[in-house]
């Protein structure tokens, strides 16, 4: 069953276009700052931008950093909210469920896809992010935030990391879109709650008033990343991150599996 | 003869009202089993209990010996089935429909899958089909596919809900002939309709559904039995009261002409026959009245529309 989801996701035109989408974005920010030798002010725009001015290597992080707080989000919501949902919206659920493949191995394979997708576009952003860096400014040893230059290797572990990181970060939305999936026959609705979950947790995040909320909250940690390019990298926010990624996931899933194992299929 | 499907008490309640209330079936192997009912009398909600879609509220259900249910999958390894319209992926070509289908679930070996796909595709005479994404598909060709995608395993038991819709007459007689060659091959096929006249022509049990309940549950044969009522056509038919008067238990219903409807009781119509003779009248032509499924239907569901 996990064989037949992936064909679906890889043969399906849209993960395609979403990849290349998500991937162009940071190309294009990448030919305008090239272009005009302006990087964003500082505490303004995508965080690590600014370094890619003096050094292509920053730009696979700083691509990330371009698509994380929005982008990405949503073509996961969209990815995630469509898994069984959009099955439903087909007619095809219920002549998988009658075929038939049980309701577990449905809601993992799906979730492997799910899973297979975040990790195919933030490794697509990464590596265009990659070569844009190096057509456009030119791959040196980094120098770091903290001013201090780190050996090439250092680099490529740290943005492994960082792809890594970004990918559970966008791990806890795909829980959060799955199970939003399970509890409706209507993609679209899926989607949109999912998104609904983020842009609440994107604003509580922006309130002082709910500061003693911010810790728990799933998109507070998303860019911790940027501190794995100080001197020495900073880990504990990433740490916590991937904590808050981690509960946040158990306890989606478990709420998917607990709605979908029981749960009259009428779509 | 073993039993393929056996619902005991199956009901199903949403909130207060009961959509589904205590159905008993039982449908033997190789049965071609017609299953009737008005819109709304509960026959889909039925059939998705049975394929383990729908939780009952009550009851059990069966099929092929083992239990089914939302957790109970396995039993419907050997089922096919088309429930409320086919479904598929829009955007891919029928045969890549297929094989997503044929992958999915135990028993689909990649070996022989496309020998299964095209054994599918030529049941349901869609062998030449190309390479369109099934969003073009006209109603009737979707519905063909998605008899190919019930039949890609060759199951045992064949469960259709109103499996003709869309599609035209040739199309109904098509199927047809593939349901009746597919229970003599020795499938068992459940067949929800509203088409009564299609369950009458091919099949050999039905059930009745109204309001929730089965009303009725029988061989086509009974349910279609003789209503001891016969047709007379003679030219003496004045003269055929003393007959009757005679006979004792046969009544006169109507006339009209020389055509008279005459409930003969419990008397066999060739006793009546040989009375009429013998009391020197000719008898040009005598039917034995058949009920049809739409009259037992009407009869059974009190006038509401299939």
């Amino acid at each position: 069953m996990i064989r037949v989801e992936l064909r679906k996701l890889l043969t399906r035109p849209r993960t395609w276009i979403t990849i290349a989408l998500l991937a162009g974005l940071p190309a294009l920010v990448g030919v305008f700052v090239r272009t005009t030798g302006v990087g964003p002010r500082p505490g303004r725009g995508p965080a690590l931008l600014s370094e890619v001015l003096s050094n292509g290597s920053m730009f696979p992080a700083a691509a990330l950093a371009i698509v994380l707080p929005l982008f990405l989000p949503i073509a996961v919501s969209v990815v995630a909210g469509d898994t069984v949902a959009g099955e439903a919206a087909f007619g095809t659920l219920r002549y998988l469920l009658i075929r038939p493949v049980p309701r577990a191995r449905l809601l993992i394979a799906k979730l492997i896809a799910t899973l297979t997708f975040v990790l195919l576009a933030v490794v697509a952003v990464a590596l265009v992010g990659l070569v844009t860096g190096w057509l456009l400014f030119g791959l040196r040893p980094l120098t770091t935030v903290s001013g201090v230059s780190v050996a090439s290797e250092q680099l490529v572990l740290r943005v492994g990391f960082t792809v890594l990181y970004v990918a559970v970060s966008m791990f806890g939305v795909a829980a959060i879109g799955l199970f939003a999936s399970t509890s409706t026959d209507a993609p679209l609705a899926a989607t949109l709650a999912t998104l609904a979950a983020f842009v609440a947790s994107q604003v509580l995040d922006l309130i002082d008033a709910a500061g003693g909320l911010h810790p728990y909250l799933p998109t507070h940690y998303w860019l911790a990343f940027v501190d794995l390019f100080r001197e020495p990298a900073y880990w504990s926010n990433v740490l916590r991150g991937l904590g808050i990624q981690a509960a946040y996931i158990t306890v989606f899933l478990g709420f998917a599996w607990a709605g979908f194992a029981t749960r009259d299929v009428t779509a | 003869m073993s039993t393929v499907v056996r619902t005991e008490g199956l009901t199903k309640r949403y909130g207060s009202s009961t959509v589904v209330d205590a159905v008993d079936l039982e449908v033997s192997e190789g049965d071609l089993f017609g299953f009737l009912g008005p819109n709304g009398a509960g026959k889909t909600t039925t059939i998705r209990m049975l394929l383990g879609l729908v939780r009952p509220s009550a009851g059990r259900a069966e099929v092929l010996g083992r239990p089914v249910g939302p957790t109970l999958a396995t039993a419907l390894a050997e089922v096919g089935a088309l429930v409320e319209g086919p479904g598929f992926y829009p955007y891919l070509s029928g045969r890549r429909n297929l094989s997503l289908f044929d992958a999915a679930g135990p028993g689909g070996g990649p070996g022989d899958r496309r020998d299964r796909i095209e054994g599918a595709l030529a049941l349901v005479g869609m062998a030449e089909v190309d390479r369109r994404p099934v969003k073009h598909y006209s109603l009737g060709m979707r519905q063909r596919l998605g008899l190919a995608a019930a039949l890609l395993r060759r199951p045992r038991l064949l469960v259709l809900d109103e499996p003709t819709n869309g599609l035209d007459p040739n199309g109904i007689r098509e199927l047809r002939e593939l349901f009746v060659e597919l229970s003599r091959s020795g499938t068992t096929v459940v067949l929800s309709s509203h088409q009564l006249a299609e369950v009458e022509l091919i099949c050999t049990r039905a059930a009745v559904m109204v309001g929730g309940r089965v009303v009725a549950q029988d061989s086509v044969a009974r349910l279609l039995a003789p209503t001891g009522v016969v047709v007379l056509t003679s030219p003496d038919l004045d003269a055929v009261a003393p007959c009757l008067a005679r006979l004792g238990g046969p009544r006169l219903l109507d006339r009209s002409g020389d055509r008279a409807r005459i409930s003969l009781g419990e008397l066999p119509s060739e006793a009546f026959v040989a009375a009429l003779v013998a009391d020197g009248l000719a008898v040009r032509e005598l039917v034995v009245e058949r009920r049809t499924l739409e009259d037992v239907f009407v009869g059974l569901t009190g006038g509401e529309t299939a």
